[in-house]
């Protein structure tokens, strides 16, 4: 573990017991989004057994910006998917709103990730065969079939170019992944994730791959739509500029919920 | 929708398809022009021997046999009279043909098979009379030899004969035996062979010039030689020297020649197909055939070429040679002195539209029992057979091995689409991150597959038939380029290519090629599928 990074942490490092009163007063009675109590993963490689996750638990709150930190290797993109239902957890409990999500069948997972939860990631993952805007109404092609999508395609697309205007790409609907820069395609990215106007966004290293003022924007962005649009966000990040400007900062270590802190 | 779209889109940015597209496309035109081709020869040679060969003959197996052919075709009247549309009686043995060459000048000699028929009814029983070169004869043969006009509206540069050639030819041999010193010791290559070059260049005002002309100089019309219910009366006088046969004005008893016996066809300095004609109508041939003594004697005769017989199948061409029936028998000796019953060696029938063949043969074979007659009684069918045994087979195997170029191009969509599914790893990684169902992701890539099928088979139906609809024409443009001959007239006796395009066929072969193309990309569908998103997602 980097000790630099435990430097800048420790002096906020409270124990867990009274977590909730050191939060920003504006969540205070937030109800929790997504909750997971003792998350455990491990990987085969041939036969050893590598452990990843060894119980962590957290708690998202309504409307919350919570960052999850840690080296590399810390299981932390790796916690962020089982969130997101891509993987089963060996055990432990996540709930989103109430309801347990790590053992539901993968149709209903496929509705979950479809309409609740967005994500976006490091490598932006656009499909390159596709414009911008078409990348951005992915999610309701999916949800929709032919007809019911034809019937509603003025509707989706007035959306998905609000979306791009949002993130202020309304002058690249028609570009592809590939001619534009890292910067605008996660801004694709992120508008994709707000097309189905999910409850939880899961942001992993969105700004990992970008320059520092590519990586500012995109920022910008997202504490614009924690803030203005109230979009709950946990994002996985080692930059700790950025977890710093989270409402929580969940540290892993080894498996385990090192120590958790509050924005100041 | 978002199956429809990426199918789409994967459709047309991949190079990588466009071959296997390329491979489905090949395959499919090359089953329908094979195919096309196949069932357009198989057609034609149906046809060809069809036309030649009568629905049912009935053959004795004796070269003298079947006496009385009225009473059989009496007995056979009654016994399927409803489905017989025409019956004719005839004569078939083997002869030797001997005429002289008029290139080489020298004598030919040949076996072939004579046939007598009864030219009243044997065109009925067959498509024989269209088969004819002079357009008279076609309307109905009467084994009288006509002044020119041969080949009209079949062959275009048919050399002069007739009557218009037999005088030529006449006068000419005259004047050779009016010059005996000359032709005394004279080696047959040296006679000049033929006052008249093959093919008259110089157009029909040139033709018409020299029968003109001759007209002038020879007396006596050509035309009647007599009634031929007296068959062989103008040369009965052969016996008798005081009565002259005069060649330019009278005919010997008429003999309709298979083209290829008299000719062959070639090619001239130019590389141009051409046939050369040894004999022509209005030439005289011997013929040399077994009478039914015991033991045969050979019996010569001689005849006047009064057509040639071009049915376009070889082996009839080169061997079937027709004379008057009632001459034959009368040759042959045929005839039964003390009834006057006259025999036949064989008697063909043709059945209504829609007759089962079968069925006939059996009846007929039930009420001639090979023990007591011992006739051969065969369907068409049953006669060629091993050759349409051939060509079904060569069908078959050229289906099945075709259809292995469409099985190889399926196996190239399936190595084609497990590059795609690699490749698009991370794609499907994406699509289950936004929620895309398993099954949404395995559609995209049938889609793909079935897109590509369709694609592939719908263009190669498209050029199939294109290039069935100018297969001659591209033929041809082969030729010019190549040089090689494509289609070979001299070796097949077709001058086109012939083509059938049956829909069915087309329609098989289409959904075939696109079934292969589905089936190929289920594995790598599946593969896709299969997935697991955080690998797909990892997977760089």
């Amino acid at each position: 573990m980097s000790s630099a990074y435990e430097l800048a942490i420790e002096h906020q490092a409270v124990s867990s017991t009274d977590q909730k009163n050191q939060l920003h007063p504006r969540l205070l009675k937030s109800p929790v989004v997504l909750k997971a109590t003792g998350v455990t993963k491990s990987y085969r490689k041939g036969k050893v057994e590598v452990p990843v996750l060894n119980g962590v638990d957290i708690e998202v709150l309504e409307g919350e910006f919570q960052a999850i930190v840690g080296a590399s290797g810390s299981g932390k993109s790796t916690f962020l998917h089982l969130l997101a239902t891509l993987d089963k957890p060996d055990d432990g409990e996540i709930y989103f709103e109430d309801n347990r999500i790590d053992n539901l069948p993968a149709a209903s997972r496929d509705i979950l990730r479809n309409r609740y939860i967005g994500m976006i990631f490091q490598f932006y993952h656009l499909l390159p065969e596709l414009t911008a805007l078409e990348n951005v109404l992915m999610p309701v092609m999916i949800h929709h079939g032919f007809m019911s999508y034809m019937l509603q395609r003025r509707k989706f697309r007035k959306r998905a170019k609000e979306l791009l205007d949002l993130v202020g790409l309304s002058h690249r609907l028609k570009h592809r992944p590939r001619e534009m820069s890292g910067g605008e395609m996660q801004r694709v990215a992120i508008a994709r994730s707000l097309m189905a106007n999910p409850r939880l966004l899961l942001a992993d290293e969105p700004t990992g791959n970008l320059d520092r003022a590519a990586g500012e924007e995109i920022m910008e962005i997202i504490h614009e739509l924690n803030s203005a649009y109230d979009v709950t966000i946990v994002m996985v990040t080692h930059d700790l500029s950025i977890a710093a400007q989270a409402d929580r900062t969940v540290r892993l270590a080894e498996g385990r919920v090192e120590s958790v802190s509050f924005q100041s | 929708m978002y199956k429809l779209l990426l199918s789409w889109r994967y459709l047309k940015s991949r190079y990588i398809a466009l071959a296997s597209i390329v491979s489905v496309t090949l395959g499919v035109a090359t089953l329908i022009v094979v195919n096309s081709v196949m069932a357009g020869f198989s057609d034609e040679m149906h046809k060809r021997l069809h036309g030649i060969l009568s629905d049912i003959v009935i053959r004795s197996h004796d070269l003298n046999g079947l006496p009385d052919p009225e009473w059989h075709m009496d007995e056979i009247h009654q016994l399927a009279g409803d489905d017989i549309e025409a019956m004719t009686a005839a004569i078939q043995i083997p002869a030797m043909i001997n005429f002289r060459d008029n290139i080489q000048g020298q004598w030919i000699t040949q076996p072939i098979t004579l046939i007598g028929i009864d030219h009243q009814t044997y065109s009925g029983v067959s498509d024989f009379s269209e088969y004819l070169l002079h357009p008279d004869n076609r309307e109905q043969l009467d084994f009288l030899l006509k002044e020119n006009d041969y080949g009209r509206g079949k062959k275009d540069r048919f050399p002069v004969s007739g009557w218009a050639r037999r005088r030529v030819s006449a006068e000419w041999e005259q004047n050779a035996v009016e010059a005996p010193s000359d032709s005394e010791g004279i080696d047959a290559a040296d006679i000049p062979s033929s006052p008249f070059p093959l093919i008259d260049d110089s157009g029909v005002e040139g033709q018409g010039a020299t029968i003109a002309g001759l007209d002038g100089q020879i007396s006596g019309a050509p035309g009647s030689t007599g009634d031929l219910d007296v068959p062989g009366v103008p040369f009965q006088s052969s016996n008798e020297p005081e009565i002259v046969f005069d060649p330019s004005s009278e005919q010997h008893t008429g003999i309709v020649l298979g083209i290829s016996i008299c000719s062959v066809r070639g090619r001239d300095a130019d590389g141009e197909v051409m046939d050369y004609y040894f004999a022509l109508p209005g030439d005289d041939v011997k013929v040399t055939f077994p009478n039914t003594g015991q033991p045969p004697k050979a019996v010569s005769d001689s005849f006047t070429i009064v057509d040639l017989y071009e049915s376009e199948m070889s082996e009839y061409d080169s061997s079937f040679a027709f004379v008057p029936l009632a001459k034959l028998q009368d040759l042959r000796g045929m005839v039964d002195v003390q009834s006057g019953v006259k025999s036949v060696s064989t008697i063909q029938l043709k059945l209504k539209e829609g007759a089962d063949l079968n069925a006939v043969r059996d009846k007929l074979q039930a009420r001639f029992p090979i023990q007591q007659f011992g006739y051969q009684i065969q369907t068409w069918r049953d006669m060629q057979g091993p050759l349409l045994a051939a060509v079904q087979l060569e069908t078959t195997i050229l289906n099945i091995l075709l259809f292995l170029i469409i099985a190889v191009a399926g196996f190239g969509i399936l190595a084609t689409f497990f590059m795609i599914v690699v490749e698009k790893t991370r794609d499907v990684g994406i699509l289950k991150s936004l929620g895309a169902p398993s099954s949404g992701v395995m559609s995209i890539f049938l889609g793909y597959g079935l897109s590509l099928g369709t694609v592939g088979s719908g263009v190669g139906l498209v050029l199939g038939l294109l290039f069935v609809d100018h297969i001659n024409t591209i033929a041809g443009w082969i030729e010019q380029v190549t040089g090689q001959e494509v289609f070979d007239p001299t070796v097949y006796y077709f001058n086109q290519i012939p083509v059938i395009v049956n829909p069915l066929t087309c329609v098989w072969v289409v959904i075939g090629a696109i079934a292969i193309a589905v089936i190929a990309s289920i594995l790598p569908a599946r593969k896709a599928a299969k997935l697991h998103p955080v690998e797909a997602l990892r997977y760089e």
